[in-house]
């Protein structure tokens, strides 16, 4: 009995992606489908989370006040994309404080890129440009998503994104159009950024698992190596633009392919990175569960205070 | 920022004395609005909760805009020709006039939460009045602002009610911030020579009256956060004269650090 029903749901759940329906969640779904979009989106919210840092870094250095305006509005936009994120995953019976437990102790990913340090004002821009304008490019099919909830914070999501790419730039012109010791802090900065940045997209396709089964369920929608073929084609006119030198002596425009062909990522530092070896993979982890473990007690305090409340309503109520 | 370039033909018309004196005050209310936005700032990616993360990033980033629309003013007041940033990075320490309390560091979310709770109250006041300040440009910049601090002071009020009435060691936190930071909230209803003569003038109101009732909003959320209210405190005073603590020469390092490390360039 119970395996004919299932497979019924499981071919109206089939119909609905085939259709391009949403999945809502009280719709049935698939365990694995379930599970590997509860892994994505909370990923995609600690990212968003630890991705605070790097930038938090310099919003106290922020060299005006109208940059210091725009970078800390920046870093608030993207707890707010973590905040929708974890809602999102929220729906799918992943709980919050779950999630978190899971970031601290090392057992859920978010983006290795944000495992490496901000050493100048220039990577404030460089992070912007860059990696706002990949995560951007990762994330815009992800609007059109299978799951509901997921799409429509997504959505959200981009439209903060795209502003947050373009304060970027912005602060890459500047400095490219300054002093000479602006314009070496960006090339600097550019060259750090630019090849963790390709990495950003993942690994090759051949060795990414669980692309073929999160392309056929729409949850994704590109491959890994189309969507760091999209990035370079549209990023490598920017950088010259702006003057800047690509870090990559194999980058050459391809006529017949009409993209460029680009290096080879350095694949060992990319598993380095994601295995917990990166420059600041410790340093991150560690302020995040510092934070949450010193915040334990206003966590407690405004719990305690909220049942004193209730039960002060409640003895009102019963007089 | 509009209020940028609404020109002010009152400010014109100004003695060279009154305007002087409008100067000093104006850069007085935004380096104290620039050194409080800055400490909340720190708090960016660190927060207990993310949602109170949130919540001092937001209450930063008004007190930021607001530090903007005032050396603005200040600027235009000054006519020497420096802008917003030379005022906020190009001056020392004993220069800055905030009142101490804004620049004590951030401590633990308790003692964050009781400095934001004593400025606010006090922010609150004072914009309430300045709105109905003859210069229009500062009562514009109140007028927007009075509304930001509304909000600020809710949110404070309610979590020192929470610390306070929360758990032991809630309780005990905030107290031990109290016990800290009490003796700078003399400081901001203390009017300096500037402050009375603008009172005189009738740009801003007697700070005595506003003390008043900045004393009966303390005294009732104290009261719902079961907390006593300190008595026989000695004030300490001389921030906004330029006599600071240790703690802001440091702040002004790290915020001033590009500027001064490259003079004179555009970022
Ligand atoms: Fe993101
Ligand atoms: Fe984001
Ligand atoms: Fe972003």
């Amino acid at each position: 009995m119970e395996t004919i029903v299932e497979k019924s749901l499981e071919e109206q759940f089939e119909e609905k992606i085939a259709n391009e329906i949403r999945i809502e969640p009280k719709d049935w779904m698939p365990d694995q489908y379930r599970k590997t979009l509860i892994r994505q989106i909370s990923q995609h919210a600690h990212s968003e989370i630890v991705g605070m840092l790097p930038e938090g870094n310099w919003i106290t250095r922020a060299p005006s006040l109208k940059r210091k305006a725009i970078l800390l509005s920046k870093v608030q936009d993207e707890a707010g994309h973590g905040l929708y994120l974890y809602s999102a995953a929220e729906t799918l019976g992943a709980s919050r404080d779950q999630m978190i437990a899971d970031l601290h102790s090392g057992k859920a990913k978010y983006s290795s890129i944000f495992n490496y340090p901000t050493l100048s004002w220039a990577d404030i821009g460089a992070i912007g440009w860059l990696v706002d304008g990949a995560a951007i490019m990762n994330q815009v099919p992800l609007c059109r998503t299978s799951y509901g909830p997921y799409a429509r914070a997504m959505v959200r999501v981009c439209k903060e994104e795209s502003f947050h790419q373009r304060q970027g730039f912005e602060i890459m012109m500047t400095l490219c159009n300054g002093a000479p010791a602006q314009k070496k802090m960006a090339q600097e900065a550019f060259n750090r950024w630019w090849w963790p940045t390709l990495m950003m997209f993942g690994p090759k396709d051949e060795e990414s698992p669980n692309t073929e089964q999160s392309m056929r369920w729409k949850i994704k929608r590109f491959t890994n190596d189309e969507l760091r073929q999209r990035f370079v084609d549209m990023m490598v006119p920017q950088a010259e633009f702006l003057g800047l030198t690509v870090p990559d002596p194999d980058l050459k425009w391809n006529e017949t392919k009409n993209g460029y062909d680009f290096g080879e990522v350095n694949w060992e530092e990319f598993w380095n990175v994601v295995k917990g070896n990166g420059p600041c993979n410790k340093d991150r982890i560690q302020t995040r569960v510092k934070a949450h473990e010193e915040g334990a007690w206003v966590r407690e305090a405004a719990l305690a205070h909220a049942q004193k409340r209730a039960q002060r309503e409640a003895q009102k109520q019963e007089k | 920022m509009e209020l940028a370039h609404t020109t002010n033909t009152a400010a014109q018309s100004y003695s060279p004395e009154l305007r002087e004196l409008l100067f000093q005050y104006t850069l007085q209310l935004a380096d104290t609005s620039l050194i409080l936005g800055h400490r909340l700032s720190e708090w960016c990616g660190h927060g207990p909760i993310l949602e109170q993360d949130l919540a001092m990033a937001n209450i930063a980033l008004d007190l930021l805009g607001e530090t903007r629309s005032l050396y603005q003013y200040a600027a235009e007041l000054e006519g020497q020709g420096r802008t917003e940033d030379d005022l906020a990075f190009l001056r020392e320490a004993v220069e800055y006039r905030n009142p101490l309390l804004v620049e004590q560091p951030n401590g633990d979310f308790a003692d964050t939460i009781l400095r934001q709770f004593l400025f606010d109250g006090f922010h609150y006041l004072l914009l309430k009045q300045l709105q109905n300040c003859p210069d229009k440009r500062l009562a514009a910049i109140a007028t927007k602002s009075f509304k930001e601090a509304s909000y600020h002071l809710k949110w404070s009020s309610e979590w020192v009610i929470r610390l306070g009435d929360g758990t032991e060691e809630s309780k005990h936190r905030i107290e031990k911030a109290l016990d800290h930071l009490w003796r700078y909230s003399g400081e901001l209803f203390q009017m300096t020579p500037v402050e009375q003569e603008l009172h005189k003038a009738g740009f801003i109101p007697d700070y005595a009256q506003l003390k008043q009732q900045w004393d009966e909003h303390v005294a009732k959320v104290f009261a719902e956060a079961t907390l006593e209210v300190p008595k026989n405190v000695f004030m300490q005073l001389g921030g906004k004269t330029g006599l600071h603590t240790e703690h802001l020469g440091y702040l002004l390092a790290e915020l001033q650090y590009l500027q001064r490390a490259y003079p004179g360039l555009e970022w």
